[in-house]
């Protein structure tokens, strides 16, 4: 076998997987955040809140209805965005018309409350989900071992955020998401029914997290604090893909989870503040993101 | 303000003169509000099924304010619009939409990470009977040959072609066109007339907002004079002409 500057291509290739696994992570959380902030122009902060709470509903199907994980990902989405709509509906719909600032509070102490209630009943310590067994086992590709499960959520995340892609870009429904993020008075007086599509958007970003809970639930254990943990690096991924930006964030995550595998390899010392060190380079060099347009 | 409420007063006699039958599109004592600003405070005006109508007045008389208070764009407004006997105060814009007005805004409203193509579709359609793509074209041959450009790529007469072209499609019969050749070339400013011409053949019921009167008098039917948020005066096209001084002195021009 090669070795590369004094790596062994088992550590390069297991740490680039890893940093792909995270970087579908980075890739479906920052996408539902670009799609909810460029339509509803709120942070979600409870973006991280949602996610976990994905794990953990999905969870709950298994451990109390004994429903398994194929249903869970396409229930727990479902169950998780209507959630969402609820929230928007009775709270966040009602902050429209003031500062940025005051649905970033809202949506910050919702995932607060959230996280309170579900480590209040399950604790810390992190619930156990285990792979299906459809996907249990892994390939010896050669030079590396690449989990079967491992494989599928790359190839998962890949899959739903080119098909939100797809449909964001490329259908008569994304044009009216597109316009009315630029003008929802003007689509309004086109006869489009704005508000609804809003809440929709908002459901549908919350499903996204949700379904990435899902995916998480068997590579990292169910814990309250799941989602507190990653959501600070997704908004540094939003950060320096650019605000509202779809493809952006999509590239931005993917690509940072590997420079962050990459830097464990290289350099582990500064693999936990890479991605912060990138985000102040960019904020100084190109301040609305690699793929944002300056407002 | 005594001697302007008489012709206020005058205006709406005439106005109810001129309708006979009864208007499409009828407009009473409608105030609106920017924010604490009382923009419209009484605007008063119909219009019949088939007709072009223009609403003239320097800057800042309230035109513009009239048409998004008609859509309702304008949250805060007062007074009563009518549309096919129908009240529509109380609607929020896209119901409006639905009931089968259209409105063309002054900066037009392309959208810039939509292509022309996605701008023209966009408008859903509300009744039947719209015009076709291919109608539009005929009218708009440029459209054609743009559709995979970026919307706010096209020149300004081609993003006002658009701008007209996709609310043709909906089925709406009424259009609220806003400056329809705000900073236009002489070239596209007649090929936008000899358009609203054609709409008119087709049944279209126009109002239209113009600063620019001499290309109101090639189209319209009857001009509506806004002064201060209030209609002043109406004036028939075919008395413009007697009329020319009257009209300068309104329009300050």
């Amino acid at each position: 076998m090669f070795e590369l500057i004094g790596i062994p291509p088992q550590a390069l290739f297991g740490q680039l997987l890893l940093g792909l696994i995270n970087g579908s992570f980075y890739a479906i959380l920052s996408l539902g955040l670009a799609v909810i902030f460029g339509l509803l122009n709120i942070i979600n902060f409870a973006h991280g809140a949602q996610y976990m709470l994905g794990a953990f509903v999905a969870w709950m199907l298994l451990n109390y209805l004994g429903i398994g994980y194929w249903w869970a990902l396409l229930i727990v989405p479902l169950v998780v965005g209507a959630f969402g709509i609820v929230l928007e509906r009775l709270m966040i719909a009602r902050l429209y018309h003031l500062d940025h600032l005051y649905g970033l509070l809202l949506t910050f102490g919702l995932a607060l409350i959230i996280q309170g209630l579900l480590r209040n009943q399950y604790g810390i310590s992190g619930l156990p989900y285990s792979i299906p067994p459809q996907l249990s086992g892994g390939q010896n590709l050669g030079f590396m071992f690449l989990p079967n499960y491992r494989g599928w959520v790359v190839v998962a995340s890949l899959i739903v955020c080119v098909g939100t892609w797809f449909v964001i870009e490329k259908t008569r429904l994304g044009a009216y998401l597109r316009a009315a993020t630029e003008n929802p008075t003007l689509v309004g007086a086109f006869g489009i029914n704005v508000p609804r599509m809003i809440t929709l958007t908002y459901g549908f970003g919350v499903a996204l997290a949700a379904f990435a809970g899902v995916l998480a639930a068997p590579v990292y254990s169910v814990n309250p604090n799941m989602g507190a943990d990653l959501i600070i690096v997704v908004f540094a991924v939003v950060v320096i893909g650019g605000m509202g930006s779809i493809l952006g964030s999509i590239v931005t995550g993917f690509s940072l989870g590997l420079i962050e595998g990459l830097t464990k390899v290289f350099y582990p010392e500064a693999s936990s503040v890479v991605i912060f060190v990138i985000m102040a380079i960019v904020l100084l060099v190109k301040p609305a993101g690699l793929f944002g347009r300056a407002a | 303000m005594a001697s302007l409420s008489g012709a206020e007063a005058a205006v709406a006699t005439k106005t109810a003169d001129a309708a006979g039958s009864a208007p499409l599109l009828s407009v009473r004592d409608l105030e609106a509000w920017y924010g604490e600003s009382h923009v419209l405070h009484g605007v008063t005006f119909d219009v019949r099924a088939g007709e072009v109508v223009t609403l003239l007045g320097r800057n800042g008389a309230g035109k513009t304010t009239t048409l998004k208070s008609i859509m309702g764009i304008l949250p805060k407004r007062k007074g009563s619009v009518t549309f096919e006997g129908r009240e529509m105060m109380h609607l929020p814009a896209r119901h409006v939409a639905r009931a089968g007005i259209a409105f063309c805004p002054e900066e037009r409203g392309i959208f810039a990470s939509l292509d022309v193509e996605e701008n023209l579709m966009l408008p859903p359609e509300v009744k039947p009977g719209g015009m076709s793509v291919e109608q539009i074209f005929e009218l708009f041959p440029n459209l054609k040959e743009r559709l995979s450009s970026q919307g706010t790529k096209l020149s300004g007469g081609e993003q006002q072609m658009l701008a007209i072209g996709r609310i043709l499609r909906t089925g709406a019969k009424m259009l609220l066109l806003d400056e329809p050749t705000e900073g236009l070339a002489p070239v596209i400013i007649q090929q936008i007339g000899r358009t609203i011409a054609r709409l008119k053949e087709e049944g279209f019921t126009i109002v239209l907002v113009e600063q620019n009167f001499r290309f109101a008098s090639t189209v319209a039917d009857r001009h509506y004079v806004v002064e201060q948020g209030k209609v002043v005066d109406m004036i028939q096209n075919g008395e413009l002409d007697a009329n020319i001084g009257k009209i300068e002195a309104y329009l300050g021009v």
